[in-house]
């Protein structure tokens, strides 16, 4: 039967998933100048891909994300600072443990609720931790954060490059690539696959006896992890961190980002995150004092014509001319 | 008495001062096939929701195979095989016939919750789907999503999935609802071939199909029993005549 080897076949490779990490490795020779931008991307990309994972296959409407981002990076600024604790990898898992911990925690309570209650509730979480971060100054820095960190050689062996972060930006690309082949294969499994059921249909999925809150919660904590994990990776790669890791601005940045993209799409992430950093990098030089309008003008453009994102617009093209789409 | 298939006793429901179910007092047996009716309003299917689980009771009990499982959840019921059908489709709308069933068929095997291996490769929970999807003779839809699926064939997709939970007790309410006539019969032929080892609880409003299917029939009306017995005699019990039978056999 078809619609069964088109299942069993689907979370294959495909060849043009290759495209997006030989265009990573063309850009380290291409613009040699732009890493430190580029490197921003790829850890936009990451933060992206976690968000997508509540929001897009989950159905889980959050606003509070940078929460988790800015828990990782301040774990890793912290730990530096206070420890001395600079070694890049274990920097990176420690973010990513404490920020899925907090997930865990705050998933607990905030995902008996849905809606309305529960965006709330994931800005009130994100605030909290935020003004935490800034009362808390003899640990944090406060509002000015903690600037010029130093971190060590990664894997003892390359050193941040301060100048042109060609170091920076391999190193966020291999990080970027495991952490994508990991929520792939989430995406694809079964438990991957129930997130969608209960994104689609609640009530069924309650009655086909799965435990939706579980699954939730579960999905929510490896999420805040990875978000963790690029914020850990924000604080390395810059070396400071400051308030604006978790305020509502990243918050909202990342959630244009994935709907600029296409969310629930994996790839989504990708596209939005270099369209949405591209175009602002563009406009801003170009128009240094009215950028947003740009940003602005094309999100209105987006939400008018391309609901299902850039991706969704491809799909819709495809589906007009013949064959199916990018899933 | 042997021992029933599931049994409620003394079930009450109350929603402040509304009273939804009445000292319900409720038996179906291993291979029964019983139908529950009873004019809009009557509770119907807050019964059934009291059954799975979806709501608790304000008193009363409800046994399965002789266990008390009326603080037991939703998901565990069904897991015991308490399985449920909605009046209204519930289906994963985006996904493709298939996906559908797979979903279900993962809980059953308990893989639902696995995340490496992909489901894909789940090559038990893709065979099982299979099946039942060609025993539903949804096999020439089984790759199209559900949007895409006139109403009719989605229905059969909720009998596909609640197969797929391998019920002992088949709660299907009002499983013919929004069906044109002339598809009906295969929906009607599914029913009827079901397993004799599978409880099978019929709500409807639909007399020619209750009374073709059903052995046993109980009348609900205002969140209590009015009568139970034999299609015959509830046919000439003159109380439901006048509550029930009576204006729908006019309409």
């Amino acid at each position: 039967m078809t619609a069964a080897r088109q299942l069993a076949e689907r979370h294959r490779f495909r060849w043009w998933e290759l495209v997006p990490w030989i265009a990573g490795v063309a850009v380290f020779f291409a613009f040699p100048n732009y890493l430190s931008f580029g490197t921003q991307v790829l850890i936009t990309i990451l933060f992206a891909l976690s968000l997508d994972l509540v929001l897009g296959y989950a159905g889980i409407v959050t606003l509070g994300h940078a929460a988790f981002f800015g828990v990782g990076a301040y774990t890793v600024g912290m730990m530096a600072m206070h420890w001395g604790w600079n070694e890049p990898l274990s920097g990176l898992v420690a973010a990513a443990l404490v920020a899925g911990a907090i997930g865990l925690a705050s998933g607990l309570v905030l995902l008996r609720t849905r809606g309305l209650t529960l965006l709330m509730l994931t800005l009130c979480t994100m605030a909290l931790l935020e003004q935490a971060a800034n009362m808390g100054a003899a640990w944090t820095g406060g509002f000015d954060g903690m600037p010029g960190l130093s971190f060590g050689k990664i894997l003892g062996l390359f050193s941040f490059d301060a100048i042109y972060f060609r170091s920076q930006y391999l190193y966020s690309l291999v990080v970027l690539l495991a952490c994508f082949v990991l929520l792939r294969a989430l995406i694809y499994s079964s438990f991957g696959q129930s997130l969608t059921g209960i994104r689609e249909n609640l009530l069924r999925m309650h009655a086909v006896g799965a435990p939706v809150r579980a699954r939730l919660v579960a999905a929510y904590t490896i999420s805040a992890a990875l978000a963790g994990l690029a914020g850990g990776l924000y604080t390395q790669t810059t070396g400071y961190v400051n308030l604006s890791v978790l305020g509502l601005e990243r918050a909202a940045g990342v959630l244009i980002v994935l709907i600029l993209g296409g969310y629930g799409r994996l790839y989504g992430a990708f596209v939005g995150a270099i369209a949405y950093m591209v175009l602002e990098h563009l406009l801003a030089k170009a128009y240094p004092t009215a950028w947003q309008l740009g940003i602005g003008l094309t999100l209105m453009a987006v939400a008018l014509y391309a609901r299902n994102g850039i991706l969704g617009l491809g799909d819709a093209l495809r589906r007009r001319f013949g064959a199916g789409g990018i899933r | 008495m042997a021992m029933a298939m599931l049994e409620t006793t003394g079930l009450c429901k109350n929603f402040g001062a509304l009273e939804v179910a009445r000292e319900v007092n409720f038996r179906l047996e291993h291979g029964a096939r019983h139908a529950l009716i009873g004019p809009n309003g009557a509770g119907k299917t807050t019964f059934i929701n009291l059954l799975t689980g979806v709501l608790s009771p304000s008193r009363g009990s409800v046994m399965f195979e002789g266990e008390d499982v009326t603080a037991l959840a939703q998901a565990k019921r069904v897991k015991r095989g308490i399985v449920r059908t909605f009046q209204i489709n519930q289906l994963f709308r985006g996904l493709t016939v298939l996906e559908n069933v797979c979903i279900a068929v993962a809980e059953r095997f308990s893989v639902g919750g696995t995340m490496v291996r992909p489901a894909g490769r789940r090559a038990e929970v893709i065979e099982e789907a299979s099946r039942l999807i060609e025993m539903l003779k949804l096999g020439g839809d089984a790759g199209r999503r559900i949007i895409e699926l006139p109403y009719g064939r989605q229905r059969l997709v909720e009998i596909a999935i609640a197969l797929g939970l391998s019920p002992r007790v088949l709660l299907l309410d009002e499983p013919a609802a929004g069906i044109p006539s002339a598809e009906s019969h295969i929906l009607l032929d599914a029913i009827a071939t079901l397993p004799k080892e599978i409880a099978v609880l019929i709500i409807d409003h639909d007399m020619d199909l209750v009374f073709r299917f059903a052995e046993r029939i109980t009348v609900l009306v205002s969140g209590a029993i009015l009568a139970e017995g034999t299609p015959a005699e509830i046919a000439a019990n003159h109380e439901v005549r006048a509550v029930y039978l009576g204006s729908a056999l006019d309409a």
